[in-house]
């Protein structure tokens, strides 16, 4: 039989100013699934992603939508920051001022991965959409939660590089789900398909047996 | 046409126009003076010869060491109200409180309890600045990017969160703000010296009610100086030095106070000077007291308050209006399409410098060479809010995206230029209309028969449960003005304009808040 879900949704609502955005939703979610969520801009991706995440707390790294970054800090601070949970409040303040020697290594390695680091101390205000991105990613990257969360996190990137953050991911994180709008890359990359359409699952099934023609009508 | 006709740029403007027409005959605008030309060409003869050997250090040191400490107290304040702004009506109530009563009513009061000490003139500037500050830093709050903080990993502590995820996005507003109320607390506390604290206002009063012109200007001069270096001296690393330059310089050029004296003073103050006098010693069971003071406060409403509100709408009503028009003419100074590549930076310093005048200091020499009216204090505001209004709007104005072949000279100011900035322009003259209004009450000091008249009058006379009735009359009228421009702001959909228009939003915030 197939191991524990790590979260099972049953009959779930979520939304935001009030308003429902998901409603009457099951879902089961096994460990070391990829999973891939597509749909409709507006359909619920997001917050079904951000829903996850606050269930599964602790167990998971977020890649929002918007890179969600400090502008005035460096690339590193963005970085390190996927990890101030681990340290005490006084580390985290000293690492604000004197970024310790083995931190530095460990983000450069992370920004090696997704092709950033020789913006190690730039700001990160000062970078464009796609390189915030990847910082975004490799926040996540070296957050290294068993689950990744991301909410189109390859969307600014063309397709190879996003193909290599893709594949990064899934080598570092265990179970992943991630809103997606290429449907290629979701093919290529996940197990499972889902796709969302007005708050509820339309379809969920393996990638392997699905076609790009299959999942075009979704998006008519 | 069964729909109410909506208020519009044009339609606010002729009301606007026709309140200030309509003030125009019962205004006292006449010039008394001795001899108004005569003096006016002596001003002018000392101001092309400053006497710069006249300056003294002590006060240009005081004047900034003032400035710092009231700033840096009013911002500390005004951060920890602010971090509960959003969810205390109490705290927001308090904070209108704050900052509806202008510093120098605040230095006048104080004056009370702790003399003409140090005290009194870091709490006049810190404590209307905390109510500011609280407002400004909990909208900066509200309106900044915390979408970072939002994907820290769940644990992480309040400290690492504050100092990776808030603090590096608040303190880059913040800052700039703070060196724009610096900037206000430099012309506060020059004020402040016209009242008897030790600043160079203190030494300008002398001077020019001297007639001393020449060691006036020097002294002036001094002033646009610091202020227009401050981005130079004024920074994150110099600021530690500053502060500390700030306590010594203070305990070393002041009088200390002795510290037994402020709490006699204060209980004097808080247990008798301010219980209105019905009420003093009177049995407050007995309704009898309670008649006697409603007859004594009705008195002061009647009496005080009423010619004083009348007068201070009056001025208030004739200086927004010129404002605006000096504005409008002033601004093609700072544009770059109007004034060319060369006219540009003189019609930036002109502009400045009349920002950075402080606009008491302007009405006591206008009044001094006029004489008593309204006329010097409305020429007053309305050169220096012109003036800000005016620079502001140059600014946008460069920043408007002209077609190809738009016209040029007086039909692009006509046709293009006042038209797509008009609704910029109402929104910066509403949000100075309740600092104009403030600083008009203010003018009653020097001898206008504003609010300020009665006030000084009651506190000369030691009648402060008078002058706390009409303080609080006067922090009223200002809320009540603040609550009519956020209404017509609303109405004419130019509310968020400031904000969102500019580059620079703080600089816009700034502008409705400085007083």
């Amino acid at each position: 039989m197939s191991p524990s879900p790590l979260i099972e949704l049953h009959g779930a609502s979520a939304g935001y100013a009030g308003k429902a955005v998901l409603s009457g939703l099951d879902l089961s979610l096994r460990p070391a699934e990829h999973v891939a969520v597509l749909g409709r801009s507006g359909a619920g991706k997001s917050t079904l992603l951000n829903l996850l995440f606050q269930r599964l707390d602790d167990r998971a790294a977020l890649i929002p939508q918007a890179a969600a970054l400090v502008g005035t800090l460096s690339v590193f601070h963005n970085v390190y920051m996927g990890r101030l949970d681990r340290h005490s409040a006084a580390r985290n303040l000293r690492m604000l001022a004197f970024p310790a020697r083995a931190e530095v290594a460990a983000v450069r390695g992370v920004l090696e991965g997704v092709g950033m680091e020789e913006y190690l101390f730039r700001r990160a205000g000062a970078l464009s959409g796609g390189q915030q991105q990847r910082v975004s990613v490799a926040r996540a990257l070296y957050n290294g939660r068993p689950v990744v969360l991301g909410d189109e996190p390859v969307s600014a990137l063309d397709r190879v590089q996003g193909a290599e953050v893709l594949r990064r991911l899934a080598a570092r994180h265990e179970t992943m789900v991630l809103a997606m709008h290429d449907i290629g890359l979701a093919l290529a990359h996940a197990q499972r398909i889902i796709v969302l359409d007005q708050g509820r699952i339309v379809l969920d099934s393996p990638a392997a047996s699905l076609t790009i023609a299959d999942l075009l009508p979704f998006y008519g | 046409m069964a729909e109410p006709a909506r208020l519009g740029y044009a339609g606010a403007t002729r009301w606007f126009l026709l309140a200030a027409l309509a003030a125009l005959p019962i205004a006292d605008l006449a010039v008394s003076g001795p001899d108004p030309w005569l003096e006016l060409t002596r001003l002018f003869a000392g101001i092309i010869r400053p006497d710069l050997l006249a300056i003294a250090g002590a006060s240009v040191v005081l004047t900034v060491a003032f400035a710092m400490l009231g700033v840096a107290s009013g911002a500390v304040a005004g951060l920890l109200l602010a971090l509960v702004f959003a969810r205390l009506r109490a705290v927001r109530a308090l904070a209108a409180a704050m900052r509806s009563v202008h510093e120098l009513f605040w230095a006048l009061l104080l004056i009370q309890v702790t003399g003409l000490s140090p005290l009194t003139g870091i709490l006049a500037i810190a404590i209307p600045y905390a109510g500011i500050f609280a407002k400004v830093f909990s909208e900066i709050i509200e309106e900044a990017d915390l979408a970072a903080d939002r994907v820290l990993p769940t644990g992480t502590d309040t400290v690492s969160r504050f100092a990776y995820a808030r603090i590096p996005v608040l303190a880059g507003p913040f800052g700039t703000y703070l060196l724009y109320r610096f900037e206000c607390g430099m012309r506060s506390t020059l004020v402040l010296g016209f009242i008897g604290l030790p600043t160079m206002g203190f030494e300008l009063e002398t001077y020019f009610r001297q007639g001393r012109y020449a060691e006036a200007a020097a002294l002036v001069l001094v002033f646009y100086l610091l202020i227009g270096t401050r981005r130079l001296w004024v920074r994150p690393a110099t600021l530690p030095f500053l502060l500390a330059a700030s306590v010594l310089a203070i305990l070393w050029l002041t009088e200390p106070i002795a510290g037994d004296s402020i709490w006699s003073n204060m209980a004097r103050f808080l247990g008798t000077d301010i219980v209105p006098r019905p009420l003093r010693n009177a049995d407050l069971g007995d309704p009898a007291s309670w008649m006697a003071f409603a007859a004594w406060l009705w008195a002061i409403l009647y009496t005080q308050a009423l010619p004083g509100v009348v007068n201070t709408l009056i001025l208030s009503q004739i200086a927004l209006v010129a404002s605006g028009i000096l504005a409008l003419l002033l601004f093609p100074l700072v544009c770059r399409r109007f004034a060319g590549r060369a006219g540009q930076p003189v019609g930036r310093v002109a502009l400045v410098v009349l920002r950075s005048t402080p606009e008491y200091m302007l009405a006591y020499v206008l009044l001094q060479t006029l004489g008593p009216s309204m006329l010097p204090a409305a020429i007053a505001l309305a050169l220096h809010n012109g003036g800000i209004i005016g620079y502001l709007l140059g600014r946008h104005a460069d920043a408007l995206p002209y077609r190809p072949d738009a016209p040029r000279g007086l039909d692009l100011y006509a046709y293009e230029t006042v038209p797509r900035l008009y609704g910029q322009f109402l929104a910066y003259a509403l949000y100075r209309w309740e600092i104009i209004m403030r600083e008009s009450a203010i003018f009653g000091i020097l001898g206008v028969l504003t609010l300020g008249y009665f006030i000084d009058a009651a506190i000369t006379e030691l009648r402060l449960d008078t002058a706390v009735v009409l303080i609080i009359v006067t922090g009223l009228l200002s809320i009540g003005v603040d609550t009519l421009s956020r209404w017509l702001r609303r109405r004419l959909r130019v509310e968020n304009r400031p904000v969102r228009l500019s580059a620079d939003d703080v600089q816009n915030r700034s502008v409705r808040t400085c007083a």
